[in-house]
């Protein structure tokens, strides 16, 4: 007789163990792949969720194998229909020869076309793997901790408030039932004996054991300790700090689309990965030209308007919108993309005296990301590299979008916290 | 009548319930045996989700399997060409084991259920049960209890040499699983229990026994450098298993990697029949599904609408792209197989007179019988060498084409017609031995004495020579299992060594 097994409800997930072990084998290439992927288009997918497609290669499992190239080889194929005996066809040109359907019963897989897709979560585990954010000890240290807590399974010990009656009674029901089975048994094997003596003092001896036994099965008692369980809780620490992020833009005439593109790409960096660490991110646009002004995201980015090259208005705007909004507990960041062209020599220097002063102290961090070719240093990068300490305050040059990634780790590796 | 009735509105329901499974297995059982007269191994049918079958895939159907980075690829692999709509999953998996074990995809109609079930638990399961490749090279009764064995002792290792280390153990005997393979002696057949004191016992005696056989005797260097006679030769006889060489005789390999190699070889052994045989397997499989349901079509348990839904799906299963269409992946073996076998079938019924000039054996035989006898007896290339009709070539329209490395054209060998029929069938038959697969390649002499170096030798046929890249790259596995230096010649048919490979 067959078996039939229903085995929807079990066993899933049993290459979970495998897929890791694959997974950790082309580790570095996926960590080498990143970079890529958020210079091409696609950061656009990992900031919306889904799945992220890293290719990889060096795979192939080396065995023995003929070169497929070499020698006589008779091919049968299904279909003929215009072929006769002794026909010459012309060999298909580019090295393809005649790789495919040789009636190998093997798949080949075209190496390149293999391609690994990760979850969001592992996308963000490898993407930030040796990262963190400047001060955030500092933050949170401050902060009050809060905890949640969730169920873990059950322990055999704990406070009565956190008896759980159900799983205690299955426990109690088989210990009944198997103590019950014991008394049972014995109570069948004494009655068997019964039966077979005559004499009067076994019987009464028996029936004095039956007794015992019949007494000590109604007895068994209905909770023991061992019996009960209660419901496990964990103590899960949640983040209830909120963190802003002051995106700033200069727009004027000389940031091109390109320059544009940089910037877009390193704050949508800096929004997954501040996403990471906080509950709460809060995103303020501000872009300016000669004037300062607070706009959606997709103005932002999007806007044509333009003109000269005023900086210090959008830091003024920024304190500004700071003390407004944002008190003592929000943690604040700010990351501030410009060419570096200014408009006077005045005016970086404002700049310089606006972040030493007004922003600095109120804040967690701040980057200066310069996108132009390093060809000169700018007035801006010049007065800024004077307060420059990488500590709460860096800059940086980038150009192109394979330089953003190490730029990004650099701004934000792990340092050595040392907590005061 | 009533009963029937009953079965009959269960089938035709395109929801299956457990209930349906159990009476299609009923009575598809009752069919095999009384119709078809097939002795099987009892049944253990598993419903699962297509990411449970995902799972199987992975580990090539066995319910367990060894943790191993391989199979975490061909998951993904797999995943990626399921979800992106490359791949459709199979409606079953079967696997050779007593019991039988065959996964059936939850999302399959009940008519799919049926085939599925006449397909894998009848078809398949006979074949596994009956036919000469798996009966003398694998234990169904033990696989899986086997493979247990395997996974806890792999993870042992882990635990015991770190993951790094055992993984490249097995990295290097997956390598050489084509080459772990016994052909000519039987494996015995022992039980994980078994399994468990016998390497208990053996690890000790085996160091025992290697000592003895590598104790280099540094006296008379002169003499063993010169003689070159075949009495100091190791091997005395070229072995062709190089993984059960490498466990036997490598000098300097710790006995838990040996163990490795031994689970490597066994599981490489226990697929060994499963490539020879895919296509008669896969044809005695569909023909088997295809007599059982006409025959309850015939009985009455199922209606036209039914048979409508069979057919579509029968049809699909045996649907063989020409070779010119971009569907064309190679011969489909279902096909192949099932005509084959219905051929068979006709030969013994209505004979032509060109039957009975080919396969005078057959005529007016019990077509049943001779049915069971192939599929008892042969392998792929033996079975089309012996019973791939004229008719079958003709209606396939199968013809040969033949692609010399010197050639600039394609030359058309043979096709369906007087002169090509054996042509055609021989072709046919070689394109699935093992031979024209895999290179042959034996270990053919260790430097004993002095620099315990592993020569290998590759017989080269029909001009076909080594893939350089690989070729290389399986060396380092070698070397690494070896611990000494490994050489590799390919030499033509005059003997002649053609190219060396070498891994210091």
């Amino acid at each position: 007789m067959s078996h039939i097994i229903d085995r929807r409800k079990n066993d899933k997930g049993k290459s979970t163990g495998n897929r890791q072990k694959f997974l950790k084998r082309v580790e570095h290439q996926i960590k080498r792949a990143i970079p890529d992927i958020i210079s091409q288009e696609s950061i656009k997918d990992t900031k919306s969720g889904g799945s992220v497609k890293v290719p990889v290669r060096g795979l192939e499992e080396p065995h023995f194998r003929h070169d497929p190239k070499t020698g006589k080889k008779y091919i049968v194929q299904p279909g003929n229909d215009r072929f006769s005996e002794g026909d010459r066809v012309p060999k298909p040109q580019s090295g393809e020869g005649s790789g495919r359907g040789k009636g190998s019963n093997s798949p080949q897989v075209t190496e390149d076309e293999f391609t690994v897709v990760l979850s969001r979560e592992e996308f963000l585990k490898y993407f930030f793997d040796d990262l963190a954010l400047p001060n955030m000890v500092k933050k949170l240290m401050e902060s009050t901790e809060s905890f949640s807590f969730r169920r873990a399974g059950y322990t055999r010990d704990s406070v009565p408030s956190r008896l759980n009656i159900k799983t205690s009674y299955q426990q109690s029901l088989g210990r009944q039932l198997a103590l019950k089975g014991v008394f049972d048994k014995k109570l069948k094997g004494l009655e068997e004996q019964l039966e077979k003596t005559k004499k009067k003092e076994e019987r009464e001896a028996l029936e004095l054991e039956m007794e015992k036994v019949r007494r000590q099965a109604n007895t068994i008692p209905f909770f023991e300790d061992i019996d009960l369980r209660y419901n496990n809780f964990e103590r899960v620490p949640i983040p209830v700090t909120s963190a802003v992020m002051f995106c700033i833009m200069d727009v004027s005439a000389s940031m091109g689309q390109h320059e544009k593109d940089i910037a877009k790409r390193f704050f949508t960096l800096l929004y997954i990965f501040l996403t990471r660490q906080y509950k709460n991110v809060e995103l303020v646009f501000i872009r300016h030209h000669t004037e300062a002004k607070e706009v959606s995201e997709e103005e932002f980015f999007n806007s044509r308007e333009s003109g000269g090259t005023v900086v210090a208005p959008s830091l003024k705007l920024m304190d500004k919108i700071m003390r407004e909004r944002y008190d003592e507990s929000w943690n604040i960041y700010c990351c501030q993309a410009s060419d570096g062209d200014v408009w006077s020599k005045q005016d970086a220097l404002e700049c310089k005296n606006l972040v030493l002063e007004t922003i600095l102290p109120n804040i967690q961090y701040m980057a200066y990301l310069e996108i132009n070719s390093k060809e000169r240093e700018s007035d801006l990068w010049q007065a800024y590299k004077r307060i420059s300490n990488d500590d709460d305050f860096a800059i940086r040059h980038v150009y192109e979008p394979y330089e953003i990634w190490p730029v990004f780790q650099g701004l934000f590796r792990k340092r050595s916290e040392v907590v005061s | 009548m009533t009963d029937k009735d009953n079965y009959k509105a269960m089938f035709c329901n395109p929801n299956w319930d457990y209930e349906t499974l159990e009476a299609a297995d009923e009575v598809i059982s009752r069919i095999g045996k009384e119709y078809l007269r097939l002795k099987t191994y009892p049944n253990q049918i598993e419903v699962v989700t297509s990411e449970q079958m995902l799972d199987a895939y992975a580990l090539t159907g066995l319910p367990t399997s060894y943790p191993h980075w391989k199979f975490g690829k061909d998951f993904v692999l797999n995943q990626n060409n399921y979800t992106k709509g490359r791949m459709g999953l199979s409606y079953e998996l079967v696997i050779n084991s007593n019991p039988c074990i065959s996964y059936n995809m939850e999302n399959n109609s009940t008519c799919m259920m049926l085939l599925v079930i006449a397909h894998a638990c009848q078809g398949h399961n006979a074949f596994f049960a009956n036919n000469y490749m798996f009966l003398d090279w694998t234990s169904a009764d033990s696989i899986v209890d086997y493979m247990a064995f395997a996974r806890e002792y792999i993870l042992k290792c882990e635990e015991e040499y770190g993951e790094e280390e055992v993984e490249r153990v097995l990295d290097a005997a997956h390598a050489l699983m084509h080459h772990g393979v016994d052909k000519y002696k039987k494996p015995s057949k022992v039980s994980a229990k078994e399994e468990t004191e016998r390497l208990k016992k053996l690890t000790l005696i085996k160091r025992e026994n290697y000592n003895e056989l590598w104790r280099t005797l540094p006296s008379m260097p002169d003499v063993q450098e010169t003689s070159n006679s075949d009495d100091h030769r190791f091997p005395k006889e070229p072995e062709e298993n190089i993984l059960y060489f490498i466990e036997k005789y490598a000098p300097a390999l710790p006995p838990w990697k040996r163990e490795i190699i031994r689970i490597v070889r066994k599981v490489a052994q226990y697929f060994y029949p499963q490539g020879a045989t895919k296509v008669m397997n896969e044809g005695f499989a569909t023909f088997t599904h295809y007599h059982i349901i006409n025959k309850m079509f015939d009985e009455g348990y199922v209606n036209d609408g039914f048979m409508l839904e069979f057919l579509k799906s029968h049809s699909s299963v045996l649907y063989q792209p020409e070779y010119k269409s971009k569907f064309y992946s190679g011969l489909n073996p279902y096909t192949l197989g099932f005509n084959i076998f219905m051929d068979i079938k006709r030969i013994c019924q209505e004979p032509t007179a060109e039957d009975k000039q080919w396969f005078p054996d057959l005529i007016g035989k019990d077509w049943l019988q001779q049915v069971h006898y192939v599929m008892e007896n042969f392998r792929d290339d033996s079975f089309i060498l012996q019973y791939l009709s004229p008719k079958v070539i003709r209606d396939m329209r199968l013809f040969t084409i033949v692609d010399c490395e010197y050639e600039d054209e394609y030359e058309i060998g043979a096709i369906h017609n007087e002169r090509g029929y054996r042509k055609v069938r021989e072709h046919l038959s070689n394109q699935y031995d093992r031979a024209t697969l895999v290179p042959n390649i034996q270990v053919t002499k260790v430097d004993l004495h002095r620099t315990s170096k592993l020569h290998l030798t590759h017989y080269i046929q029909k001009d076909r020579r080594l893939d350089a890249n690989s070729a290389k790259d399986t060396l380092d596995h070698i070397r690494y299992l070896w611990g000494f230096p490994v050489e590799l010649h390919s030499k033509n048919k005059l003997g002649i060594n053609e190219t060396t490979f070498e891994v210091k």
